[in-house]
């Protein structure tokens, strides 16, 4: 799955950080730095994060898409 | 009314061509499908791969942290198009409503929107720039020979420009241990886009962190082994550094060159818009039929003078896609303008720097919050008594109130006493802009023709 992050809208709350801290991470104080491709295992976590986020910057990929089915589970 | 009608056979099954296969092309094409756009849309990319972000290029991906093919954005909806990719558009024909493609075919399209963006500036001599080691960092196959090269341990990397792409560069190098020296044209880094007194700052920023930095100095020459490999960079002063590796981050130079001759007002500045992004012909009338969006576009922003403005933000390509996409389909009462308010982030050498507003419009500028010195500050700019634009290091949660007060033309010195104002917050100081008067690499136009039958204007691009 794919996800990217709107960092205009980014305030450094950090709440993905706690939440899916394999994907997202600051750098330094609030510098935030993430995967944008991530194994279909972890879209829990993801969608947590991105629901979670107070400024609602984090989009995700809507589903697996057919075509992607056999690369995407890295 | 005849024309709601012909918008209404428009969005049912007209034919949509998107020229620009990025961040722009994929959000416009979103937008159509939101919009109950039903007809059949075309998307044509000269890059072999579907749309991908390019921040991460020169943070995660430079770092080693993601591969550049894990780029990929991820889709608001399904857009249901035909796609194009790996294949250039080389032409516009305007009468015959006619994309020309480099394979030779054609796209006919009832409306078309043009995301064509920019791509990094070359080094001027071609000999020198084709030389192993000399790059460049806009696409997805230059980041991922840049990592390559980083990962294979240089001696020594040169970065040409200290923009916000070469800053970035030089700090991943930094982080990566690897020994970096950046040559500046400028009296600092970021000096044209944020001015002087932030650009000392980040001139600190840079040197704190192991870089080579060199302000006032320009690379006069390239030169390789036998082999053709970079081997040395020759500099204005007369210094000669040993370099593997030297990366050209001298901007950007927008993708009209394929417009040429198609009657469009396009040239190295971009794609002239109305604000409701309608392409303007030469002559300076509106097309109706053909939009812009994204870097590639100009349009006339209200709140900063009507200057025609065109920001290679992020932020920017989003909004305006959303916005083309929205008055490609719809009836001129309902369309919409771009208002959007720039805004912009760079994260380097640890620090999240922010922009809202346009700086460098400025003349001046008020420290409101923070310091320079501890690199914890928002600089609010001033322009005839208005603030104009603010800037942040580690400000983030504060760039939503200064937006506020660009927006509302907020008197400059604010007057408010902010969060964390020190002494250096009391005065304005000159913002430090180079000075605008110095040539520029801007096209002209020429008048041709004495009746008003035959008054033409021809397009002459800069020869800089």
């Amino acid at each position: 799955m794919r996800l990217v992050v709107d960092l205009n809208r980014c305030q450094a709350y950090a709440q993905c950080v706690f939440l899916a801290p394999e994907v997202f991470s600051l750098h330094g104080e609030e510098a935030l730095l993430y995967e944008p491709r991530v194994a279909e295992s972890r879209r829990e976590d993801v969608l947590r994060a991105a629901a979670a986020c107070p400024v609602q910057a984090i989009l995700v990929d809507p589903a697996r898409r057919p075509e992607e089915a056999g690369s995407d589970g890295r | 009314m005849a024309g709601d009608d012909a918008v209404r056979a428009l969005r049912r099954d007209g034919r949509i061509v998107i020229v620009g296969a990025s961040l722009a092309g994929l959000r416009a094409a979103e937008q159509l499908r939101d919009e109950g756009f039903t007809g059949s849309l075309t998307v044509i990319g000269d890059e072999p791969y579907e749309p991908y972000d390019r921040p991460p290029l020169s943070k995660q991906v430079l770092l080693g942290r993601v591969r550049p093919e894990d780029t990929g954005l991820p889709r608001r909806r399904p857009v249901d198009a035909h796609w194009r990719l790996g294949v250039a558009a080389t032409g516009l024909d305007l009468d015959g409503k006619r994309v020309l493609l480099a394979d030779g075919d054609a796209v006919e399209f009832d409306r078309l929107l043009i995301a064509t963006g920019v791509r990094s500036r070359p080094w001027p001599h071609e000999t020198e720039a084709a030389l192993d080691g000399v790059h460049v960092l806009r696409t997805r196959d230059d980041a991922a020979r840049l990592t390559r090269r980083l990962a294979g341990r240089p001696r020594r990397v040169l970065v040409i420009g200290a923009g916000f792409t070469g800053s970035e560069i030089a700090s991943a190098c930094r982080e990566r241990g690897v020994a970096v020296t950046v040559a500046e044209r400028g009296a600092a880094p970021l000096v044209g886009a944020l001015g002087g007194v932030v650009g000392a700052v980040a001139a600190d920023l840079q040197r704190d962190h192991g870089v080579d930095l060199r302000c006032g100095i320009m690379v006069t020459a390239l030169e390789g082994d036998p082999a053709g490999r970079l081997r040395r960079a020759h500099l204005s002063d007369g210094t000669v550094l040993d370099v593997d590796v030297a990366v050209v981050a001298l901007g950007a130079v927008r993708n009209t060159a394929w417009l040429a001759g198609s009657g469009l007002a396009a040239g190295p500045r971009g794609i002239a818009c109305d604000a409701g992004c309608r392409a303007f012909d030469v002559h300076g009338i509106v097309t109706d039929d053909v939009f812009a969006a994204g870097d590639v576009a100009r349009t006339p922003h209200p709140l900063f003078g009507y200057q025609f403005i065109s920001l290679e933000h992020w932020g920017n390509a989003v909004e305006q896609a959303a916005i083309a996409a929205h008055n490609m389909v719809s009836p001129g009462p309902e369309r919409r303008p771009h208002l959007w308010m720039p805004a912009f982030w760079s994260s380097q050498f640890g620090v999240n720097i922010k922009s809202v507003g346009v700086p460098s419009m400025a003349d001046e500028l008020l420290v409101t919050q923070g310091s320079l010195a501890e690199r914890r500050f928002v600089a609010a700019y001033g322009y005839r008594g208005r603030v104009i634009a603010a800037v942040g290091f580690d400000h983030a949660k504060w760039m939503g109130f200064y937006a506020k007060l660009i927006e509302e033309a907020a008197p400059f010195p604010p007057e408010f006493p902010a969060v964390d104002r020190r002494p250096e917050g009391l005065r304005p100081v000159p913002a430090g802009f180079p000075d605008p008067a110095l040539p520029t690499h801007g096209a002209s136009v020429t008048l041709t023709g004495h009746s008003p039958s035959e008054r033409r204007v021809v397009f002459t691009p800069s020869r800089a």
